[in-house]
């Protein structure tokens, strides 16, 4: 592991609470309409929740989505056959992929709770490829907890989270815990 | 999980893994372009000291789907003509850099004995009379999916009909659905019998065909009539073969198995094109999604790897 400095600047434990999370949903899903109505790309738009944690969310911010606009196909993407650290790291697969509709010339929102490395997001840009050509492809993420490994930025964002590798970042629909790990 | 030499070595806690792991496979061999990048730059080389058409290829196009190389070594064409012993041949091969072999030798046990020989994973493809593990859970993995049960198999009952004794497909398909809560029965002649068997026996195949929910079919080898186990090959047809006056008294929902290559006329007297409940096919493409799940598993997910940091 690499060494990191310790960054005592705020204690472990909730840091956003059930409403938190419901008041960040509905704004992230105000900034996807907001930014893909522009481009007239709204008929288009697809989000793809990112096995496991990303597939709640994709699903309540369709439900958002869906109250402010109008229905937005919502389905799942499953990326361990795609990252480029098996064997490295244990994998837990078996998770489904379920993609509604055909996603050539659809804008993509790939959803996930946490992003961290962007090793996630890499492997589902090219499990995104396999289905289809996108027009676009966009990533929107509940917390963005820093310590990127590759050059990948999110489009929408929840809250950003400066966080220790040593802690972990547990996110459910009652909110955002932050949990030291042990060294 | 390191290896795959038999079903009781990953236990029921494997098996179901597997199966798990197995309906990822099928949904990406279901896509236009049914190959992911998962084993890139790992190597699987097929060791077939054996014959072996369906086996050999369905490992091949397994590894092929998940970006792995494979090698495959055929005996025929091989130094092992020249002399060359099985631990020369694997520790030469080995040599060049393999991560999995595939074995299927005609001696017992030959898996175990070559892991020794090697740090590379190594998966039964067929050793002797012992086992067939990759069979057996294509076999469970069809069972399952056609009965539409979503995990275990309690309460099926399942008839393996045929050369018990010398078939390793009978001995793993009976650790395999055992092991999921299936009843199995075997049905053949005393002679074909192991001398402790498996499971409950008879050789009434009348008795249990209207109450099975499976019946598995066993390839009739034509060496064993020299051996004087049964008569003939007419009396076995009449007593042990799917005829269609049987395959009639088979319940509505009942599945027709076999491992192939299928005997016509001697152990299926029907054609199972014909046959509603024939899952002969669906066994054979099952084949490559479960052994894309085993190489998977023993090349990439299932590696014992510390975790160095939160994913």
């Amino acid at each position: 592991m690499r060494d990191e400095p310790e960054r005592p600047a705020r204690a472990p434990g909730l840091v956003l609470s059930q409403d938190d999370v419901r008041r960040a949903v509905t704004r992230m899903a105000h900034e996807i309409l907001e930014r893909n109505a522009r481009d007239s790309r709204l008929d288009a738009l697809v989000l793809l929740g990112l096995q496991r944690g990303g597939v709640w969310l994709a699903e309540r911010l369709g439900m958002e989505v869906a109250r402010i606009e109008g229905p937005v196909p919502v389905g799942s993407l499953d990326v361990s056959m795609y990252r480029d650290d098996i064997g490295l790291r244990p994998v837990v697969p078996a998770a489904r992929t379920d993609i509604p509709v055909d996603l050539s010339g659809a804008t993509v929102v790939l959803v996930d709770d946490v992003l961290y490395t962007g090793r996630t997001v890499r492997a589902a840009l090219d499990a995104v490829s396999e289905y289809g050509r996108p027009r676009a492809v966009q990533l929107a993420v509940l917390v963005d907890r820093g310590h990127r490994e590759l050059p990948i930025r999110p489009d929408f964002v929840g809250k950003n989270l400066p966080t220790s590798m040593r802690e972990d970042v547990v996110v459910t629909e009652l909110g955002v815990e932050i949990r030291a790990v042990l060294p | 999980m390191k290896h795959l030499r038999s079903i009781s070595e990953i236990g029921v806690d494997g098996v179901q893994r597997l199966l798990e792991l197995t309906d990822t496979m099928v949904d990406i061999n279901q896509r236009p372009n049914p190959r992911v990048p998962a084993l890139r730059g790992k190597t699987v080389c097929n060791l077939f000291f054996e014959d072996s058409t369906r086996t050999r290829l369905s490992f091949e196009t397994a590894a092929k789907r998940l970006s792995a190389d494979v090698m495959t070594f055929s005996v025929g064409t091989s130094s092992v003509n020249k002399g060359e012993s099985l631990r020369d041949t694997i520790e030469t091969v080995a040599a060049m850099g393999v991560d999995a072999f595939v074995i299927r030798h005609g001696s017992s046990g030959v898996p175990w004995q070559v892991s020794r020989w090697t740090t590379a994973s190594i998966i039964n493809a067929g050793d002797g009379w012992h086992g067939h593990p990759t069979q057996a859970l294509l076999d469970a993995y069809t069972v399952r999916q056609a009965l539409g049960r979503s995990s275990g198999l309690d309460g099926v009952r399942v008839a393996i009909v045929g050369d018990i004794r010398h078939s390793r497909v009978a001995r793993s398909n009976v650790e395999v659905f055992t092991a999921l809560g299936a009843d199995v029965t075997l049905v053949a002649p005393v002679t074909l019998l192991p001398p402790v068997p498996p499971a409950p026996t008879t050789d009434d195949l009348d008795a249990v065909v209207e109450k099975v929910d499976v019946l598995y079919l066993l390839r009739m080898q034509r060496e064993r009539m020299q051996e004087a186990l049964v008569p003939s090959l007419r009396e076995y047809s009449a007593r042990f073969g799917l005829t269609a006056e049987r395959a009639r008294r088979l319940p509505e929902h009942a599945l027709v198995m076999h491992p192939g290559p299928m005997n016509r006329g001697v152990e299926i007297l029907v054609d199972p094109a014909e046959l509603p409940g024939a899952v002969i096919t669906q066994q054979v493409t099952n084949g490559v999604a479960v052994r894309m799940a085993v190489l998977f598993e023993l090349l990439g997910a299932g590696r014992d790897v510390p975790v160095e940091e939160p994913v």
